[in-house]
């Protein structure tokens, strides 16, 4: 079952370039990660004022260009896990942000775990 | 979230890498395996009361190598009181741990869980329960035995790997490219078991091909120089990305002729040709398993049947027979032949199998289904018909019988 992890985080907090070591440690998890056979993609995303969004409202197509200054919190990487149960996704992703919490104090953001709809999920589906 | 959620997660994160430590600490894994199982229940027990530690996998794993180092000093005693000699025990050398060191005790792991030394569905079962983490009940659920033969198979693994003292090591000797050979085997039998069911209602057990797909990648990110490690990995990832489209709506078999390929993955497809280049790149071009993945790739990289470039394939599968003249490999090169240069072509090929008469034929289904597949295609109907149905009656999987029994009807 795969498992997409979305960050999402205020832009540009605790001034904005994270240390380092962070990046060091990352890689670091993210390797550890590749050994056990289960990360099958993840890297980070180019700041939102890079960014566009296309949205549908009241029946009209809108091509608007970053950054989103309403939003509080922005997508600011992404993972997919490949794993046998949510409590696994949710023991990488803690893993994940125990590594922020260690290496860019102060820092908060909030990672979301989302299983990627699969056949088993149809099964329960009504028909 | 439940504690009880989280030690599960944390487990099946960490469980390998705990007892490949401790089995290289106390160099039996049975024994290691049991420390380890002690320490998870601890922490079963302990943490909805106290709350969890707040680095849950690290106290597992120092938990368990504390564990370790008490039962070793307790034989140490034990053996200096019955004065036992000529018995190698540990010194305190191994009872440290380097985080490189646990990469290379999973190694360790790995090939001890498929030694040579123990049979074929024990080393399954053993990878799976060590490497896996699946308990005996996933296992025996995904094969379709009891849960007791499962772990009898697994005590009884054990148990021979204590007497006859393998050593917990990565083969360096002459013995090597056979022990990678057997851990190969290992990973492409638990995928194949997923990706064609051999018995049951189900065609396909997913979960199986990502267990085995798993260890794969693990074992290349551990063995980078392996040119096979990679090819093998790189053939599973190209058969996987194929798993969605396998199967009809009703769970009925879909050839690769008639899947649709926008339901191929291309995650896993980009995948598996990384992990093909890199294989090519060791030098490994002519291995089996980088062989059958650059067919499997020849597949991957045609966007509709009838771009697929069979003349390649077919060379492949020429190739592949020198390395590996298996009958199986005889009769795809014959299927690819009979795509390449016309169904007259396949059907002498097969034929001159046919008549080889080899063992591993004789109950085979898709021998009969392959020939009926030709015949068909050359008008011969009365013949394709008869092969239809032997095919089918010879076929132990219920899905892929009604396929052939479709095929059957589809004839005129």
């Amino acid at each position: 079952m795969r498992y997409l992890i979305l960050l999402k985080a205020a832009e540009n907090q605790m001034g904005g370039t994270p240390p380092p070591e962070l990046f060091a440690e990352i890689a670091k998890l993210g390797e550890e990660a590749t050994k056990a056979g289960i990360l099958l993609d993840t890297a980070g995303l180019t700041p939102s004022a890079a960014g566009t969004r296309v949205q549908l409202e009241g029946g009209k197509i809108s091509v608007v260009d970053g950054p989103f200054t309403e939003a509080k919190e922005a997508i600011v990487s992404y993972a997919m896990y490949e794993l046998r149960s949510q409590e696994e996704a949710i023991e990488w992703t803690t893993r994940f942000m125990r590594v922020h919490q260690e290496f860019w104090p102060g820092w908060e953001g909030t990672s979301e775990v989302r299983k990627v709809m699969g056949p088993e999920d149809f099964a329960n589906f009504p028909e | 979230m439940q504690t009880r959620a989280l030690v599960e997660g944390v487990w099946k994160v960490e469980a390998t890498r705990i007892v490949a430590t401790v089995a290289r600490m106390v160099r039996d894994v049975g024994v290691a395996e049991e420390i380890a199982q002690d320490c998870l229940v601890t922490a079963l027990e302990q943490w909805p009361v106290k709350g969890p530690p707040d680095n849950p996998a690290a106290w597992l794993m120092t938990t368990a190598r504390n564990r370790a180092v008490d039962r070793i000093r307790r034989d140490q005693r034990l053996a200096a009181n019955l004065a036992e000699l000529g018995h190698r025990l540990p010194g305190e050398s191994d009872l440290e741990v380097e985080p490189d060191q646990i990469e290379d005790d999973v190694l360790r792991l790995v090939f001890v869980a498929c030694h040579p030394v123990l049979a074929a569905q024990s080393r399954v079962a053993l990878a799976l329960r060590l490497l896996g983490g699946l308990r005996a009940a996933e296992i025996a659920r995904a094969f379709l035995v009891p849960e007791a033969t499962v772990a009898q198979r697994i005590s009884r693994a054990k148990r021979t790997l204590a007497d006859k003292q393998v050593p917990f090591e990565v083969p360096t000797g002459a013995d090597r490219p056979q022990r990678l050979t057997s851990v190969l085997e290992v990973i492409y039998l638990i995928f194949n078991e997923g990706y064609s069911a051999s018995a049951g209602d189900d065609l396909l057990r997913p979960a199986l091909c990502q267990d085995a797909l798993h260890l794969g990648r693990s074992l290349a990110a551990l063995m980078p120089d392996e040119p096979e490690v990679h090819g093998l990995t790189a053939l599973m990832e190209l058969q996987a990305s194929r798993l969605r489209a396998r199967t009809g709506p009703n769970g009925e078999a879909v050839v690769l002729g008639e899947q649709n390929r926008a339901r191929w993955d291309q995650l896993l497809i980009r995948r598996g040709l990384a992990a093909l280049e890199k294989a090519q790149a060791l030098g490994g071009s002519f291995g089996p398993y980088t062989l059958q993945a650059a067919i499997a790739a020849a597949h991957a990289r045609a966007r509709t049947p009838e771009e697929t470039d069979w003349k390649r394939i077919a060379a492949l599968y020429q190739v592949l027979f020198t390395v590996l003249p298996s009958p199986v490999v005889a009769l795809n090169r014959a299927v690819a032949f009979g795509m390449a240069f016309g169904p007259q072509a396949g059907l002498d090929a097969v034929d001159v199998l046919a008549e080889a008469d080899e063992p591993a034929m004789r109950n085979y289904h898709l021998l009969p289904g392959v020939r009926a597949d030709l015949l068909a295609r050359l008008g011969r109907t009365e013949e394709a018909r008869a092969e239809f149905e032997r095919a089918a009656a010879l076929s132990s999987n219920r899905r892929e019988r009604e396929a052939l029994l479709g095929r059957l009807r589809e004839l005129a």
